[in-house]
């Protein structure tokens, strides 16, 4: 993954953008958190968050005029938060006590403020702090200029003064009454100030000043020329910002306070000889690209105070502070029980896994992550921005394994079935008899034939009667686990296997019964026209007397999320269920925003937990049974314990059967039934026999052992080879305390071991395990 | 390793020779790393003995931080 990419990616998660009332403040007060602390009920937590961006809590709380409530997401419902009301509510609670300034080492730089207004106040205090040696001029003989003019009921001067005193112990200079202009008269003059110090913000209100006086460069109204960003003026020493800048009628503390803070990062760029412009476009307010979905937020009007004067009650308070969306995006993790499984969202996973690729030597924690994803793509269809994490986790898991890094436990039990089924136990390529083509050529896909190979011959011979000129029949696997593993080039030697078969069945259309082949064929075989059985009952009528067997219901549609853009297959599924007098339920999560049933990606091989977790929560969405177009998807609900059909137990199943109920098989039967339907096909529709299936060894295995044998990846096959062995070599052990033998034997990659007692002509399974450590001796 | 393995001699039997299986040293390699271990093994032939709770525990942990690494 390239440094860009990666960059691109960051950015399209817009979850760590400020809300739009912190976004729109012009000090940028964390508001969200210092709400998240009032609903905490930690009020002096609150007011620390508050006061960090405000150097005069007290004024500010009493006399913002509040632009962040127009950025209020709650505007968009009903009413704003009372942002500037909860403010003072802290403030009023707050028993931290405020820590004195610590003294700063003083620079040699010497900078003068004109005008004590809250803009000059800010810049002095901040320039101050980080130990400039400051001078301010004012006109008058006192600090705060204009907020002296607001009724005392509104503003007491005791919140005044204790803002003010800040200044305590600060080592900044005073000069009351001291105009400053560049007419002759005055005893101060802009120049001489200009150089006597290193840099002078000019923050005096418009009061009593003419733009003309201080000989700067002026615009057509007579304004002096202001550089938005970073307050420069035509003199190089000399910033200017304030209600200076934008006239009394915009008169705004927040943003005077706002300026004088600006003006003193400039100036403090200006003495280090930085860049006064890099980096500068969210200093001042800006809009928020934060996303937060409010379609299911109910309005609630906005908290009125009992008593306007004292301020919210805590009541009060808390009330007004549980109407805060405490917004934030999360889109995606609140959908996805992967993303939520590690406790953060894709701005951080995209850096992880890149940080994950990156390591040269050292451990590689976020393997099992990059692993986990189900590929879905529930996420990109979610996020206001399109960005998919299962672009980025397959990409990563490619590069592993180009690189050698791929864990090799992972993936190799799913990459070996696959290979199973693409081996003569279970490939075959026909003509429909009695033709030498193929007008269309029929997938059913691995999956089916491991979990319900009987219906497999119906739909055939279905589709050989409905399509005129030979439908042909190819048995194998479409190579998905190979695409999910990230084996590129697996995948593409079983792709061009496909096309080898399509070729010598002389056909181009290809049609699946299972979504995760209609998905990869779509992708890989674009040339090829790929249909699925589904709109094709729906176009051609579906079988005859079919669907008789099962009694009407109501039943909720679990689309796949292979095929999750297929609106016209989302649209025949369900005719197909009405016709057969069936009722439908939606889901929360359908159709384009579907989520997957753990199979995909290998999610439930490399994270058995989390796919259980997506799964359980799959099925609790609704009480209705469940139907569902894949196979894999109706086994893994079932095997937690769902009522769910396939569709085609809809078409040809019968109520006795009790199907919905019908238990998953495991591993080794997937396999076998896949044998079996080969063998049968090819006896029934070509009349050719086979080598009938020699069970070498007859192994007697109890309930507990194949579930020992599911959760562990054991398969029938792999006891046998054991015994084998140890049979015919004596290698094998005996516990005395049970007189049950022991064996091992590893015939590739992993040692397997078996515990065992013969009996009647085979053998009793007591235990297995096995791992991929190897002994030396 | 757990308790029982401090004993000298196990109660498993190798069939072929008919020895009760001892402690001993044996090499266990993944993905290139070799690591003695104390196991029970046939004092005989040297058929070696990995325990369920061996196999499924510590063993796979070890895997699984060698193969991240
Ligand atoms: S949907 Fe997810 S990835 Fe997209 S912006 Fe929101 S949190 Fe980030
Ligand atoms: S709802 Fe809360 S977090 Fe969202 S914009 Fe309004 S005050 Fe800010
Ligand atoms: S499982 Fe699906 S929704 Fe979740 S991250 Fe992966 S692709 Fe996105
Ligand atoms: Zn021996």
């Amino acid at each position: 993954m390239e440094q860009e990419i990666l960059h691109e990616r960051e950015r399209k998660c817009i979850q760590e953008n400020a809300p739009g009332c912190t976004a729109e403040c012009p000090v940028h007060v964390d508001i969200r958190g210092m709400i998240a602390e009032i609903r905490k009920k930690s009020y002096s937590a609150g007011f620390l968050i508050f006061q960090k961006k405000v150097p005069f809590p007290g004024i500010i709380s009493r006399i913002c005029n509040e632009p962040c409530r127009n950025a209020c997401k709650r505007v968009e419902i009903d009413e704003p938060v009372s942002i500037r009301a909860l403010e003072r509510f802290c403030l009023d609670k707050n028993t931290g006590i405020i820590q004195p300034n610590f003294l700063p080492q003083l620079k040699d730089k010497k900078i003068a403020i004109i005008g004590a207004g809250l803009s000059g106040l800010t810049a002095a205090l901040d320039l101050a702090k980080k130990g400039y040696r400051v001078t301010i001029f004012e006109a008058s003989d006192r600090m705060g200029g204009g907020i002296h003019d607001i009724p005392h009921s509104e503003l007491p001067a005791e919140i005044i003064a204790k803002d003010f005193s800040v200044f305590n112990g600060l080592q900044v200079g005073f000069k009351y009454n001291a105009t400053i202009s560049n007419r002759s008269s005055e005893a101060f003059s802009l120049d001489r100030i200009c150089t006597e110090y290193d840099a002078v913000y000019l923050g005096v209100g418009c009061k009593d000043v003419n733009a003309n006086d201080f000989g700067l460069t002026l615009d057509a109204n007579g304004k002096i020329v202001i550089d938005p960003l970073t307050l420069a003026t035509s003199h190089p020493k000399v910033f200017a910002g304030g209600t200076l800048r934008r006239g009394s009628e915009h008169h705004s503390p927040i943003v005077s306070i706002s300026d004088g803070r600006i003006a003193a990062i400039s100036i403090d760029r200006l003495c280090q000889s930085a860049s006064l412009s890099a980096n500068r476009e969210r200093e001042g307010p800006y809009t928020s690209s934060l996303y937060t979905n409010i379609t299911e937020i109910p309005a609630q009007s906005v908290t009125y105070m009992a008593d306007p004067v004292s301020g919210f009650t805590e009541e009060e308070a808390l009330r007004e502070a549980g109407r805060c969306l405490l917004c934030e995006c999360l889109e995606c993790v609140k959908k996805c029980e992967y993303l939520a499984h590690y406790g953060s969202y894709p701005k951080r996973y995209v850096r992880e896994i890149y940080n994950n690729l990156s390591i040269v030597m050292g451990i590689r924690h976020s393997n099992q992550m990059i692993n986990s994803c189900s590929l879905c793509g529930l996420c990109g269809e979610l996020c206001p921005n399109e960005l998919d994490m299962a672009e980025v986790c397959l990409e990563a898991r490619q590069i592993m394994v180009k690189k050698g890094k791929m864990p090799p436990s992972t993936h190799e039990f799913a990459l070996r079935d696959m290979h199973f089924s693409n081996s003569d136990q279970f490939i075959l390529n026909r003509h429909q008899p009695g033709y030498k083509s193929s007008k269309a050529v029929f997938f059913p896909g691995c999956q089916l034939a491991g979990s319900a190979p009987h219906y497999i011959k119906k739909i055939y011979e279905f589709l050989c009667k409905k399509i005129e000129g030979g439908v042909g029949l190819m048995l194998g696997c479409c190579g998905a686990p190979a695409d999910w593993a990230g084996q590129e080039a697996l995948t593409s030697t079983t792709m061009q296997s496909i096309r080898q078969n399509l070729r010598d069945l002389d056909s181009i259309r290809l049609i699946t019964a299972c979504p995760s082949c209609f998905r990869i064929f779509n992708h890989y075989l674009p040339d090829i026209h790929i249909e699925m059985i589904w709109t094709l009952f729906d176009q051609l009528g579906i079988p005859d007397n079919s669907g008789s067997g099962i009694s009407p219901h109501t039943l909720a549609v679990h689309d796949s999320c292979a095929t999750r853009y297929e609106t016209r297959l989302h649209k025949s599924v369900r005719n197909i269920v009405i016709r057969l007098g069936h009722k439908i339920e939606e889901l929360p999560r359908t159709r384009e925003k579907t989520i997957c049933c753990g199979y995909g990606g290998l999610m439930i091989f490399a994270n058995r937990e989390v796919a259980h977790k997506e799964i359980n929560r799959r099925i609790s969405e609704s009480t209705a049974d469940y139907v569902s177009y894949c196979a894999m998807c109706r086994d893994n609900f079932a095997s937690r314990g769902k009522r769910v059909y396939h569709l085609l137990d809809l078409l040809f199943g019968n109520d006795i059967q009790h199907l919905a109920d019908k238990e998953a098989p495991g591993y080794s039967q997937r396999q076998e039934n896949r044998a079996r339907l080969k063998r049968s096909l090819l006896r029934e529709i070509w009349g050719e026999t086979m080598d009938e299936m020699q069970q070498k060894i007859k192994l007697i295995i109890p309930g507990e052992t194949r579930q020992i044998m599911e959760d562990r990846m054991i398969l029938d096959n792999d006891i046998i080879q054991v015994i084998v062995h140890a049979e015919s070599t004596g290698n094998k052990m005996q516990d005395t305390a049970n007189n049950h033998f022991l064996a091992y034997h590893k015939p590739a990659n992993v040692t397997y071991w078996v515990e065992y007692t013969p009996q009647n002509n085979g053998f009793l399974i007591h235990n297995t395990y096995c791992h991929r450590i190897n002994i030396v001796k | 390793m757990s308790a029982e393995f401090n004993l000298q001699q196990s109660k498993i039997l190798c069939v072929k020779c008919g020895e009760y299986l001892k402690t001993g040293s044996v090499t266990l390699e993944y993905l290139g790393n070799n690591f003695p271990v104390e196991l029970y093994k046939c004092p005989q032939c040297g058929l070696v003995f990995i325990p369920e709770n061996l196999a499924t525990g510590k063993m796979q942990q070890v895997e699984k931080m060698l193969e991240d690494k």
